[in-house]
């Protein structure tokens, strides 16, 4: 038995280090690898940290079933906001401190009453469009809190985005191509065993993106001033998982696949819904009940979502538990799905 | 002798009815080469990945040593593909101890450099290696583990000459350690130096089995001619005469003979060849065609 494991730790140790001479010598992918993501980030810092956007958010906490309209309140039919149905809870108040929304009304109690951010002059211009809409009178609630800046916000959402590709298309096109060119038929021809193979590979990857993450989020946090309220060690558990995942997922899609169109078309699929669903750019607080429902079931939400509590709100560990224990439940799922289904050639 | 592989009755059928091998016996002696020769599609690859376990038989049955393949088997035997890629910026050395690493039983990499002569660019990048440079690694890498039996699935194909002769020294010394080859090939002259058994194989079914030299011996008892078409038209004896290509192949058991007719009847025989029949000569008698057709 004690041969079995350490045959199997050997074979383990060498595919890992073979995979990882291999990425690292190869120049141009480690330079696209962290050049992108910091582009990206200063990009969007610069065009982010100008004028604030022109729309105004506001939360509203309203009765089951009451549709957000002007028969609950007439400031509900204001033209120049944007209203989506929060729910009740500390999360909520927390994002008027944090001025990630401009402001919370509250219809389910009698009178109704609203928060506002009093470093928020938004804020204030809300309350001016909240009298001039008439209807009932809402009692005025304050909360305070510097502002989240929209690259604060953004920065974990593109750190997240670019781990993710890296994770889907590096481990899928890399596993195609290996089985394309008959490498994976040679390895099958060796005592690797199919399990080692991808926990290599998986591992490989891990290593490398964690530490250009890193790397990346270092230059970002001097060059950006990033806020970072929480433990950097949160983070980089964090950030470990979810990586672990995401390249688990890429060995489901890239299991079985022969053709590198097909595989692009595939982690296309997968990746650019993620985008948009989980939350990278623009918050999906008013998004949709079900899209909400998808968002949870994919993992760079759980990452994107686990680390602004980290870093914005300076969340703990107990805070970020269901991130980590979802994250942690679909890397299992996907690596024993992953080595289920994986073929070492082509048909 | 004993036998170290044994094929019995093995089929390999495909989807759409596609019989690739049909039923085919042989055994495999310890310390020899047993060439598995035949022209493309014949079965060769099929049966030669069968025998590495890579690929499930539909029936009949494979024995090592006596016993059907176990789990251990791919410790015990080393195999080189037909195209293989390796890892990319990888050099020839980092590829043989990452192979190396991956069985339990390591040969010594100073050996296997020098079995397969890869001092020169032992540390060169696998993807700026030439042809045969890339062949004797794969060689090499299939030696790694010290193996019992040692499968080429058309190792020189593609290779040019020089380095298909380069190739052919190297598995001869391997041969000289008494290791135990199986070789497919649809190259005669490789099948004819390197085996000392071949089974020919067509649409997955062997046609002729033995040495090459009894092979040979059993179905000739001439030797061949060439001489351009109009030398040889002079004889005006279509019986022996037999076009192929731009030439003509006379087939005669009395070479002096047949010279002396020749010169008879006013042919040059400046540009006259004499051979011997070869196993391509054999696969045209047994089977009418052409092997490299």
């Amino acid at each position: 038995m004690s041969n079995f494991f350490s045959d199997s730790w050997r074979r383990l140790r060498a595919a890992t280090w073979a995979r990882s001479l291999e990425f690292i010598r190869d120049k141009s992918a480690v330079g696209w690898n962290v050049i992108f993501p910091v582009l990206l980030v200063l990009g969007l810092g610069y065009v982010f940290s100008g004028p604030g956007q022109p729309m105004f958010k506001v939360g509203v906490l309203a009765p089951a079933g009451a549709a957000l309209d002007a028969k609950l309140h007439p400031f509900l039919a204001t033209p120049q906001v944007q209203f989506y149905r929060e729910e009740p809870g500390e999360v909520a108040l927390h994002k008027v401190q944090l001025q990630r929304i401009d402001m919370l009304a509250d219809f389910t109690v009698s009178p109704g009453r609203y928060w506002v951010n009093e470093q928020s002059p938004k804020g204030k211009l809300l309350e001016q469009l909240l009298r001039g809409a008439g209807g009932d009178a809402l009692q005025r609630q304050t909360t305070s809190g510097a502002e989240v800046r929209y690259v604060d916000w953004v920065t974990p959402g593109v750190l997240g985005m670019n781990m993710m590709f890296s994770c889907l298309f590096g481990i899928g096109y890399v596993i195609v191509r290996y089985r394309k060119n008959g490498y994976l038929k040679r390895l099958n021809a060796t005592p690797l065993r199919a399990f080692e193979f991808l926990l290599a590979q998986l591992l490989s990857r891990l290593l490398l993106i964690v530490a250009v993450n890193v790397a990346v989020f270092v230059a970002c946090r001097l060059l950006l001033h990033l806020r970072m309220e929480g433990s950097y060690w949160n983070l980089l558990l964090l950030t470990t998982l979810a990586t672990f995942s995401m390249i688990a997922m890429g060995l489901v899609v890239s299991a079985r696949i022969s053709s590198e169109e097909l595989a692009g078309g595939i982690l296309n699929v997968i990746s650019t819904p993620m985008m948009v669903v989980c939350g990278v750019f623009f918050s999906i607080d008013g998004a949709p009940h079900i899209l909400q429902i998808v968002a949870q079931l994919l993992p760079l939400t759980h990452l994107i979502n686990g680390a602004r509590a980290i870093m914005l709100d300076g969340a703990g560990l107990q805070q970020i538990m269901p991130n980590l224990l979802a994250l942690a439940a679909m890397s299992m799922l996907y690596l024993v799905l992953g080595a289920a289904m994986f073929k070492w050639r082509q048909n | 002798m004993p036998s170290v592989l044994e094929v019995r009755d093995l089929v390999k059928h495909y989807p759409r009815g596609v019989r690739a091998v049909d039923g085919l016996s042989f055994e495999v002696q310890e310390g020899t080469c047993f060439g598995l020769l035949g022209p493309n599609g014949a079965g060769k690859s099929t049966t030669i990945e069968m025998m590495e376990g890579l690929l499930k038989p539909t029936a009949g049955q494979i024995l090592f040593r006596g016993a059907p393949l176990g789990g251990h088997y791919r410790e015990r035997v080393g195999i080189q593909f037909q195209n293989t890629a390796l890892q990319e910026h990888l050099t020839t050395r980092e590829n043989l101890r990452f192979f190396s690493a991956l069985y339990p039983k390591r040969r010594p990499l100073e050996e296997l450099v020098a079995l397969c002569r890869l001092e020169e660019f032992l540390d060169r990048d696998t993807s700026k290696l030439s042809g045969g440079q890339r062949q004797r690694l794969l060689l090499a890498i299939a030696l790694v583990n010290e193996p019992e039996v040692l499968f080429l699935d058309e190792p020189t194909t593609g290779l040019d000459p020089q380095a298909r002769r380069n190739f052919w020294d190297l598995v001869q010394g391997v041969k000289a350690q008494g290791k135990t080859i199986v070789l497919t090939t649809h190259y005669m002259e490789e099948a004819y130096l390197l085996c000392d058994e071949i089974a020919i194989v067509d649409h997955g079914k062997i046609i002729a089995r033995g040495s090459p030299a009894a092979l040979l011996a059993a179905h000739f008892n001439d030797s061949v001619l060439e001489l351009p078409t109009a030398e040889a038209d002079k004889l005006h004896d279509p019986a022996v005469c037999k076009p192929k290509g731009d030439v003509v192949e006379i087939h005669t058991p009395d070479i002096n003979g047949t010279i002396a007719r020749l010169l008879a009847v006013g042919a040059s025989l400046a540009q006259l060849r004499i051979r011997q029949r070869t196993l391509e000569d054999l696969f045209l008698e047994l089977t009418g065609r052409d092997l490299r057709t």
